[in-house]
């Protein structure tokens, strides 16, 4: 179970949000709205740890996330907006070093099936860079299928996808959910997904 | 384990798919050595006891070119935030990323400089004090720079900055690196210093990952 209790942030002399808590239990997913620039990527990073909490708490499992990260990065997947893909690497590659730097291991068979799932078929041997925009959403994303994770953050996970994409990406999502798996995510769309799902608006 | 040896092979990869970046920094050493025995003239004697120093001078800025871009691309690209995501510690991964660089930039200067010595007039006995000179500096050079590096991520300009930052913590290794050579040639034998040059790089070693890895972190959080 992820609990975020009292999140506060400022940029320079600006105060992004004060007093966000919530809390995801298994199953559960969280959607986070709000207008542009109010903060939602810098709750997003906080949440990780890729910031420093000036204030507030989160505890994964009822455990501080700053006293244990380890526990916590093991069971974390995070998705930005830089989609952390090398250029000159085929989406296979891609694949199979993130799977390792998250601490696991990928056999190609495993990666040929996730890519698949997001409708790459056929591109699995291309470099990254002669794959349009979307598609490279949809490489990333498939990271997704192979994570062992509990808890994904996922940063606007939707944008740049066509309609057969959404619903691929949906299907994942759903797998995680129903397998106990916990999501936030932010979308300026309306988002359907199965089982409980939160709203939390973030306003200055 | 596993973590650090698909950092190690994905660098070499990326590496290989774009190959002028490392032949760039190697054709650099090269050249900077071929030029001085152009400009001073075939005098052996004062080419004999200029060698060491412009081969480790060479060396240095040869291997300082690649430097800006040993984190500049995982930063850009988010690369940089999913290694800090990882379970795995972060110095470990690197660690995997300073062993990279110093397979691509500072192993061939390595395997280079005998060839470019024999320019110069040295011994035999001199060229080998040279090589391993290199062998045991080049590494502390990768080490050092990452913290620069890792320290100048993000800031505009950062190249130069990084230039000014890690030039004068070189100073050590190139005060120990060209001295074992001259000690070498003058009769006095390398061991004291070709010994504090791998203290050093021991040293930093163990330092170096740990201080890139906290800087890295700072640089993440903006």
């Amino acid at each position: 179970m992820l609990s975020v209790s009292h999140l506060s942030c400022t940029r320079g002399d600006k105060r992004l949000f004060s007093d966000v808590s919530f809390t995801l239990a298994p199953g559960q997913w969280l959607h986070l709205e709000g207008d542009n620039g109010v903060g939602k990527t810098s709750l997003l990073r906080l949440v990780c740890g890729l910031s420093a909490l000036e204030q507030g708490q989160i505890q994964w499992q009822n455990l501080s996330v700053v006293h244990n990260p380890e526990e916590f990065r093991a069971n974390l997947a995070y998705l930005g907006h830089q989609l952390a893909l090398k250029e000159d690497l085929t989406p296979l590659e891609n694949l199979q070093a993130d799977a390792a730097v998250a601490g696991r291991t990928v056999s190609v068979f495993e990666a040929m099936a996730a890519l698949a799932q997001l409708g790459l078929r056929g591109r699995e041997h291309l470099p990254v860079r002669v794959l349009s925009q979307g598609q490279k959403r949809r490489t990333a994303l498939s990271r997704l299928a192979l994570s062992h994770a509990k808890l994904w953050v996922l940063d606007e996970p939707f944008v740049a996808l066509d309609g057969a994409a959404q619903n691929a990406l949906s299907n994942v999502i759903n797998q995680h959910l129903n397998q106990q798996g916990m999501v936030l995510l932010t979308s300026h769309q309306a988002v359907s997904l199965q089982g409980q799902g939160l709203s939390y608006r973030l306003s200055a | 384990m596993s973590a650090f040896l698909a950092i190690v092979k994905r660098d070499l990869t990326l590496a290989l798919r774009r190959k002028n970046e490392v032949i760039t920094a190697v054709f650099f050493f090269v050249v900077v050595a071929a030029l001085f025995p152009l400009g001073i003239g075939p005098e052996l004697n004062t080419l004999r006891l200029v060698a060491p120093g412009i081969l480790w001078v060479g060396a240095l800025l040869a291997s300082m070119l690649s430097l800006g871009r040993m984190f500049a691309a995982d930063h850009a690209d988010g690369t940089l935030e999913q290694m800090a995501l990882s379970p795995n510690s972060l110095s470990v991964l690197v660690a995997a990323k300073i062993l990279a660089h110093w397979l691509l930039s500072g192993l061939p200067l390595v395997l280079l400089a005998p060839l470019l010595g024999l320019q110069f007039d040295l011994s035999t006995n001199a060229l080998w004090i040279l090589t391993l000179s290199l062998l045991l500096g080049t590494p502390l050079l990768s080490l050092i720079g990452a913290i620069g590096a890792a320290l100048t991520l993000g800031v505009r300009g950062g190249d130069v900055l990084l230039s000014l930052l890690v030039l004068p913590l070189y100073v050590p290794a190139l005060v120990f690196g060209a001295g074992a050579v001259e000690a070498e040639i003058s009769g006095l034998g390398a061991s004291a210093h070709l010994s504090i040059l791998a203290a050093m790089g021991l040293v930093a070693a163990v330092f170096s990952p740990w201080a890139s890895a906290a800087s890295l972190r700072i640089a993440l959080e903006s």
